[in-house]
């Protein structure tokens, strides 16, 4: 029996790949040479609870069940798979489908992940849970989560992804929970986990830490990729539905990686699909203002867990840039360093130009205005539909699936912004309507107390 | 790989130069000051300044530790002072100087206190040759558990250093025993389930976690995360192998410079001269109540 040093040490893939070598299911904590504990022994009795409550409940048909009705009755579950047919023009003619995320209650894929974990805090006897959040749709999934099931709720967010997702602050809080606004280093998501770690090791007996994506120690990227592969699994009978056979391609942007993690989850064993994670560029890779993580990054340990980093030639965490608050983690979730690794996922940048420009032919081609993070994996999915169109006899053949991860409603300042819709003062060009101000207030009047409780109440 | 990880403190083929001054102070009758304090703060002679008025001031082992961008287990003191070193301009390859001017002028034994990825990133076989050729003592790593610890269980094994792992209220029996077996040199007791920083009184979890490893067999526990005060030195002194002091240390080198630093260390390691059951809510002597800022 290999100890669990060793295998790493030797990198344990074989002992972790199933005999028939399925990729899908990949139990941790080890994918390949990555993931693992890289943490405080503090926290450590914590993760071995929440292993040991999670391993238990995903094989438990009462759990299973509740999952399921949430799913259902609360998120709006099955979410739609919808061709873009007129985006699809812009692709070089290939089918490109659209699973909608987006229309998930909260607005994003993110519900999936924290309605699991709030359950799973509640089996643990836990009365508060914690979250970090980049762009804000985590932090209203958990804040959303906590109000459902009556658990006190903090969420860690960066004083910039404050400032850029505002309107996000003020849903949490009216939805009851406490937005800590994080001043230290570069005031984003790494930071905001930084600080959400520092909380759960002073209050673990009480507080489950929901992480919203797939990275951290184990076991939290198997169990958060667990709760998202209703994703995959959903698009794959989809589109076989739909279509009658499987697609060539799926497509996804990657911050941590766990809306990608959950649709490609879906298509592992299916070697014919080709699978692309779309990281985001900033500036351009060349510039050093990104969060192409795997494009760029090379092994290290950050929050737990062994995977592609962005680091100095010290060690030291780089801070990462991108106009997506929800992509800007100089990190990644190990099982996708794994898959790139083994070359089954590609990796590619784009940059905010690229994304952005998607972003606007979403919205002018289909009526959908899409989260910026999703509209990484749509600009990739058109460079992906022109490459695979150029060798296909028939372009429209070829059939592409994207995860449109989140609706774009907390990105309309920032997109405002960047289409020059706004003027100096933040008013919506050719009018008194400002994006900041609220009506006939006087600049700063009207701003919610943070932590006021919520006075809505009855 | 497995008669490696088996090695342990109990293992008297290499030599612990963290034990050795622990035990050095225990025939003296007392127990072992320990000192951290950041590499590079406020800059890096200043570091080296400080490690050496502290320890020509009572502590028997200084703790270097490497600023890291994400120190998730240290409070805002710490985190402060690191983040300004890193914008001095702090390397990873500074520690190995700081060390060994440290080493050269001092008898203390000097670990280092270092997040992994730095680690990592150098190499681990490099990092520990380099610390050893430096005359380092050998590593805290307070987010590296024993469990993920094989690279550096062999290289600490082939350089001759120590290997400080922690051990917290929250360790489950077995692991405590695993991590003091994997451990040369001391356990380090965390005395409360949080980060670094000054706390009024001293968890009582503490002492619990010391038995735990000394049950466990180890030879030495030390207590650290919010010790600051004579009256804790003088409390944990009553039941540890030595007594871990950091933001305090920092706060007094922040406002007063190497001086402060220093008083404070001659201060806190004076504090073994007085009678271990000296009970610890009641200060008995005037410098119990001043002197330490929170």
């Amino acid at each position: 029996m290999v100890d669990p040093a060793t295998a790493f040490l030797q990198g344990a893939d074989a002992q972790h790949v199933a005999p028939e070598h399925s990729l899908r299911h990949a139990p941790g904590p080890y994918f390949g040479s990555y993931g693992g504990r890289w943490m405080p022994e503090s926290l450590i009795a914590a993760l071995d609870e929440i292993e040991t409550t999670f391993e238990k409940a995903k094989i438990d048909p009462e759990f299973l069940a509740e999952i399921a009705d949430l799913n259902k009755n609360y998120s709006g579950r099955p979410s739609l798979l919808t061709e873009a047919k007129r985006f699809s023009e812009h692709a070089g003619g290939a089918r490109i489908f659209l699973k909608r995320e987006d229309l998930n209650h909260t607005g994003s894929h993110k519900i999936n992940n924290v309605l699991g974990q709030a359950l799973l805090a509640k089996r643990m006897g836990k009365t508060r849970i914690i979250a970090e959040t980049g762009a804000g749709q985590h932090g209203v999934a958990s804040a959303t989560a906590a109000a459902l099931l009556g658990l006190d709720c903090v969420v860690y967010m960066g004083a910039e992804d404050c400032r850029r997702q505002a309107l996000n602050v003020a849903r949490m809080q009216l939805l009851g929970a406490t937005v800590v606004p994080v001043t230290n280093g570069s005031q984003t998501l790494k930071d905001a986990i930084n600080d959400a770690l520092r909380d759960w090791v002073a209050n673990v007996e009480n507080t489950h830490y929901v992480l919203g994506t797939v990275s951290g120690a184990h076991p939290f990227p198997a169990m958060v990729r667990f709760f998202h592969e209703v994703i995959g699994e959903e698009a794959r009978g989809q589109i076989i539905d739909q279509i009658g056979r499987l697609p060539d391609a799926v497509c996804a942007c990657i911050g941590g990686g766990s809306n990608a993690i959950g649709l490609f989850h879906g298509f592992l064993d299916d070697s014919a699909v080709k699978m692309y994670g779309f990281e985001a560029a900033g500036d351009g890779v060349e510039t050093g203002r990104h969060a192409a993580t795997i494009t760029l990054g090379r092994p290290g340990v950050l929050h737990g867990a062994r995977s592609y980093l962005m680091q100095d030639e010290d060690g030291q965490t780089i801070e990462s840039h991108s106009i997506s608050a929800g992509l800007d983690y100089p990190g990644v979730g190990p099982e996708h360093a794994y898959l790139a690794d083994l070359g089954r996922v590609g990796y590619e940048g784009i940059t905010d130009a690229e994304a952005m420009d998607a972003f606007k032919l979403l919205c002018r081609t289909e009526g959908i205005i899409p989260a910026i993070e999703s509209a990484h994996a749509l600009a990739g999915a058109l460079k992906v539909g022109q490459r695979l169109t150029a060798d296909a006899q028939k372009a429209e053949d070829v059939v592409i699936i994207v995860n449109l991860s989140g609706r774009g409603d907390k990105d309309v300042e920032t997109a405002a912004e960047w289409f020059g819709l706004l003027d100096e003062n933040g008013n919506v060009k050719g009018t008194m309507l400002s994006t900041r101000t609220a009506k006939g207030a006087a600049p700063g009047a009207g701003v919610m107390d943070s932590n006021a409780e919520d006075a809505s109440n009855e | 790989m497995s008669e490696i990880i088996s090695n342990s403190n109990a293992t008297p083929a290499i030599f612990s130069k963290s034990g050795a001054a622990i035990d050095k102070a225990k025939a003296a009758g007392r127990k072992a000051l320990i000192a951290y304090l950041p590499a590079g703060f406020p800059d890096k002679q200043g570091s080296i300044d400080a490690a050496i008025a502290v320890a020509r001031n009572g502590a028997d082992i200084i703790e270097i530790g490497i600023p890291y961008s994400d120190p998730v287990m240290d409070g805002p003191v710490i985190q402060a002072a690191t983040t300004q070193a890193l914008e001095n301009g702090f390397h990873v390859s500074d520690v190995f100087d700081i060390v060994a001017a440290v080493t050269a002028q001092t008898d203390a034994a000097v670990l280092v206190m270092t997040y992994w990825n730095p680690v990592m990133r150098l190499g681990v076989d490099e990092f520990a040759r380099r610390l050893a050729e430096a005359g380092g003592a050998g590593l805290i790593t307070p987010d590296l558990i024993p469990d993920e610890a094989g690279e550096w269980l062999a290289a600490s094994d082939k350089y001759g250093l120590d290997r400080v792992f922690l051990v917290a209220p929250s360790s489950t029996a077995e692991r405590v025993a695993m991590t003091v077996e994997a451990t040369r040199g001391f356990v380090y007791a965390v005395s409360i389930m949080g980060v670094t920083g000054a706390r009024t009184t001293v968890s009582s979890a503490a002492e619990a976690v010391v038995a735990a490893a000394h049950n466990a067999g180890a030879e030495r526990a030390c207590v650290g995360l919010g010790v600051s005060r004579p009256e804790h030195v003088r409390e944990i002194a009553g039941y540890a192998d030595g007594v871990i002091v950091g933001t305090a240390l920092v706060v007094a080198l922040r406002d007063g410079g190497v001086a402060a630093v220093g008083a404070l260390a001659k201060e806190l390691s004076s504090a073994f001269d007085a009678p271990l059951d000296t009970p610890s809510k009641t200060p008995s002597t005037p410098e119990a109540t001043t002197g330490v800022p929170q």
